[in-house]
C-alpha cells in the first residue's frame, strides 16, 4: 500500500472511532457515575450496605445484563482509547508516535471488551 | 536513507528551521480553559479504570461468595478509596461537561423548528437522573 492509500484507509475508519467515542460518552456519563459512586465509595466506607452474593449473581445473570454490561464496557473502552488518543496527541505533542499510540489505545480497548464478554459470559 | 516524510517533518533530514513557534509541552497549563480542556479529555482515563473496576467486582462474583467478600474488603483499602474519590469526581465531570455539550452536537428539529438547546441538555440530565435512580434501585432495594 502507497503511503496515502494508508492514509486514506485510515481516514476512513475516523466517523467509525468517532461513533463509537461518542455513544461510549453518552453510556459512561449515565451509567458510571453512580455505579462507581455505589461500588468505590458508598460500599467500602459503610454508607450504605453492599448487595449480597446471590443478589447480585441473580442480577448480573440475568441476559440484559451480561449483554448490556458487554457494551457498556466496550464503548466505555472506546471512548477512552479515542479520547485519550488525542489528549496524547494535543497534551504531550507526540502525534509522530501515533502507531504505538493506536495500538496501545485500540489495541487496550479491543482486549478489555474481550475481557468483558469473558467475565460476563462465565457468571454462572 | 530515511525518506522524508511529509507526514512527520520532525523526522526529515536538513530539515528547514521552523518557522512556527515552538510550543511549550505545557500549553495547557497557560490558562484556566485549557486546563479545563485537558481534565476534560483527562476524565477518559477515570472512565476507563471504573471499567477495570467494575470487571474486577464482576469477575469476583462470579468466582463466589468468598471471592466477592474479598473483593469488598480490598475496596475499601486507602489505596482504592482515594483513586475513586478521585474516579468519581472525574465521572460527574465527564458527565456534565458531555450533558452541557450535547446541544452542540445534537440537533433536533421538531414541527419544522429546531428544539432549543437548554430542552436537549434539560433532557440529558432527566436521562441521567433516570438511570442513575433505577441502578441505585436495583442494587439497594432488599428483599
Amino acid at each position: 500500500m502507497t503511503r496515502k492509500d494508508d492514509a486514506m484507509a485510515r481516514r476512513s475508519f475516523e466517523p467509525i472511532l468517532w461513533i463509537l467515542f461518542s455513544a461510549g460518552g453518552v453510556l459512561s456519563a449515565l451509567l458510571l457515575p453512580v455505579l462507581l459512586f455505589l461500588f468505590g465509595l458508598a460500599f467500602p466506607l459503610g454508607w450504605l450496605t453492599a448487595p449480597s452474593h446471590e443478589r447480585l449473581l441473580v442480577l448480573l445473570s440475568h441476559p440484559l445484563a451480561r449483554i448490556g454490561g458487554v457494551i457498556l464496557c466496550l464503548l466505555s473502552l472506546f471512548h477512552w482509547a479515542h479520547r485519550f488518543r488525542y489528549t496524547l496527541y494535543d497534551g504531550l505533542q507526540i502525534k509522530h508516535l501515533h502507531d504505538t499510540i493506536n495500538t496501545l489505545c485500540y489495541g487496550g480497548a479491543i482486549a478489555g471488551s474481550l475481557w468483558a464478554a469473558y467475565v460476563l459470559w462465565r457468571i454462572p | 536513507m530515511i525518506e522524508p516524510r511529509i507526514e512527520h517533518p520532525a523526522y526529515t533530514l536538513h530539515h528547514p528551521r521552523w518557522l512556527r513557534q515552538h510550543v511549550s509541552t505545557y500549553w495547557w497549563l497557560s490558562k484556566p480553559s485549557y486546563l479545563a480542556f485537558i481534565l476534560r479529555e483527562i476524565s477518559s482515563v477515570f472512565v476507563a479504570w471504573t471499567i477495570v473496576y467494575l470487571l474486577l467486582a464482576a469477575g469476583a462474583v462470579s468466582q463466589g461468595a468468598v471471592a466477592y467478600a474479598d473483593f469488598l474488603d480490598w475496596s475499601s483499602a486507602p489505596a482504592v478509596l482515594t483513586l475513586n474519590v478521585i474516579s468519581v469526581g472525574f465521572l460527574v465531570f465527564h458527565a456534565v461537561t458531555w450533558f452541557n455539550l450535547a446541544p452542540q452536537a445534537m440537533v433536533i428539529h421538531a414541527g419544522g423548528r429546531r428544539v432549543p438547546g437548554a430542552v436537549i441538555a434539560a433532557s440529558n440530565y432527566a436521562a441521567w437522573a433516570i438511570a442513575t435512580a433505577l441502578i441505585a434501585w436495583l442494587l439497594l432495594r432488599r428483599g
